[in-house]
């Protein structure tokens, strides 16, 4: 059966995002989950299907009031939410459940009831082949195939800054961005240096924060009080934990693998894409993620964002949220990616894209471990 | 070191690499099936699945693959500090350090040849790290 018979009817993030120091991270899911329920105009009991990542769907439903039949724990990291509309639309096209919540919520900044640490285990491959040698989480672990890209297509440090001018412009643009002042290239190569060659203005932000969404049926859809956004297509992959395993450190199996499955699941060719959503905890994300998808030649991404293509006025909208260099990261960003897909085809984003019908979400799970993509439309796939 | 870096636990399908580097040996697996040499260890066969595989010693010698020059403070590292992919001469890649160099980008230079040397970290535990070829110290 096809994901096309499904759409999302409700959508919201927390009330407020970036410190929120008086909320644990299992009330962020709350949160988000309580405004997206308003969204659609549901209650607990309207929910039989729960998925989400960070805490244990057993936890969120509980913590809700809802009682599930059919769950999903899926955790690859800040993709998960990708695949979980994935298999939620998989699961209500077969009839498994009729209306899913899936829910994220972090205290990525406050640290307000987040469990344990997340050193990893000694024996793990991760204590094992990586922890030893001085790697001090995301900033050191997932810059580190850059250098290799850069000599192999000659991608320069200006480009490589470029991306967070870009994304800072349309930062300006959203009132809930974390970040909205101007940027420079100047401004970019200035700033600390965390991991070289990534500077603090190339990392994403750590804030607090959390989103929902509500889906069900596309037969359904109309009946509810916002828009309906249609699932086309989705497409998800893992390639490895350790990121010096990377088949090819240029390039992400796992995006090449999600992204073409959800464009040949939707149906849609690149031109069909009037929005783009590429998850970039750093700077060189979209930068990959462009070329993985397709959307440029391999080597090529980093002049087509310098010259503008990406930016407000330019031909492909890219995180027009600001992203999580400027909008918001509270460690995984997915869900974040995915509520700006909705409101643009819903029509209510800040930095709105006219007349945006289909729009592209790509994810990132660990240091390139995991992929999971989603296109959205504002129309139905027509079969 | 006022903090000693968070060292590895061996596990039974890890031993024989950590046993190895404790004899100043770099232990890779090759496939008696289909010749792939692969890492991080296991006793299987990534590429073909064949369970028959072959421990050997591998040569040391690799390339500086691609790293990150560290800014973070660390416990056991006073930075900067280089994190390094190095591409062994066998085909697997893995992640070490790089040592007897500056940690900076002009001393590390892509595509550099690189040597492996051992240092002991504890009775247990000794990492294998790389050095520029030829820099003998």
């Amino acid at each position: 059966m096809s994901a096309s018979q499904v759409a999302i009817v409700g959508a919201a993030e927390t009330t407020e995002l970036g410190v929120i120091p008086d909320m644990s991270q299992l009330q962020l899911h709350a949160d988000a989950a309580l405004n997206a329920l308003a969204d659609a105009g549901l209650g607990p009991r309207d929910i039989d299907g729960v998925a989400t990542a960070g805490e244990s769907p057993t936890t969120i439903a509980h913590y809700l009031g809802i009682t599930p039949q059919w769950v999903d724990g899926t955790a690859v990291g800040g993709c998960s939410f990708m695949l979980h509309v994935r298999h939620a639309a998989a699961a209500i096209a077969t009839g498994q459940c009729q209306t899913v919540l899936i829910t994220h919520g972090e205290s990525g900044r406050s640290g307000v009831g987040r469990g344990g640490g997340r050193r990893m285990d000694a024996e793990s491959l991760q204590g094992q082949f990586e922890s030893p040698y001085g790697v001090m989480g995301p900033p050191t672990l997932f810059t580190l195939p850059v250098l290799r890209y850069m000599k192999r297509y000659g991608l320069t440090h200006e480009q490589l800054a470029m991306v967070a001018v870009v994304q800072r412009q349309w930062a300006a643009l959203n009132p809930r961005a974390s970040h909205r002042e101007p940027i420079s290239v100047e401004n970019v190569l200035a700033s600390r240096m965390i991991a070289y060659p990534f500077h603090l203005l190339e990392c994403c932000l750590v804030t607090d924060g959390g989103g929902a969404l509500i889906l069900t049926s596309a037969a359904r859809a109309r009946d509810f009080p916002r828009p309906p956004v249609y699932v086309l297509g989705a497409g998800e992959s893992v390639e490895t934990p350790l990121v010096s395993q990377m088949e090819d450190l240029t390039s992400s199996r796992a995006f090449r693998i999600a992204g073409v499955r959800a464009m040949q699941e939707a149906g849609i060719s690149h031109a069909d894409v009037d929005h783009l959503m590429i998850y970039d905890a750093f700077a060189h994300l979209p930068i990959y993620g462009l070329e993985d998808l397709g959307f440029c030649r391999p080597g090529e991404a980093g002049a087509f964002i310098t010259q503008g293509h990406t930016a407000p006025g330019g031909r492909l909208p890219l995180n027009t949220n600001g992203g999580g260099l400027s909008y918001m990261h509270s460690g995984m960003y997915g869900m974040y990616a995915l509520q700006e897909s909705v409101r643009q085809l819903r029509g209510t984003a800040s930095a709105q894209v006219p007349d945006a019908q289909i729009s592209l979400c790509l994810g990132v799970g660990g240091m390139f471990g995991a992929s999971g993509c989603v296109v959205l439309g504002r129309e139905p796939k027509r079969s | 070191m006022a903090h000693e870096r968070p060292l590895p636990k061996p596990t039974p399908e890890t031993r024989h690499f950590w046993e190895g580097t404790r004899l100043n040996e770099l232990r890779l697996q090759r496939c008696d099936g289909c010749a792939h040499v692969y890492f991080p260890p296991r006793p299987f066969c990534p590429q073909c699945a064949s369970q028959a595989v072959t421990i050997f010693a591998a040569s040391g010698r690799a390339i500086l693959d691609s790293y990150v020059i560290s800014h973070r403070p660390h416990p056991a590292f006073k930075p900067p500090y280089a994190i390094a992919l190095v591409r062994l001469e066998e085909g697997p890649r893995m992640m070490t350090n790089v040592v007897g160099c500056e940690q900076t980008p002009e001393a590390l230079v892509l595509d550099m040849p690189l040597e492996v040397t051992f240092e002991v970290q504890s009775d247990d535990i000794t990492l294998p790290l790389f050095r520029p070829a030829g820099n003998r110290s």
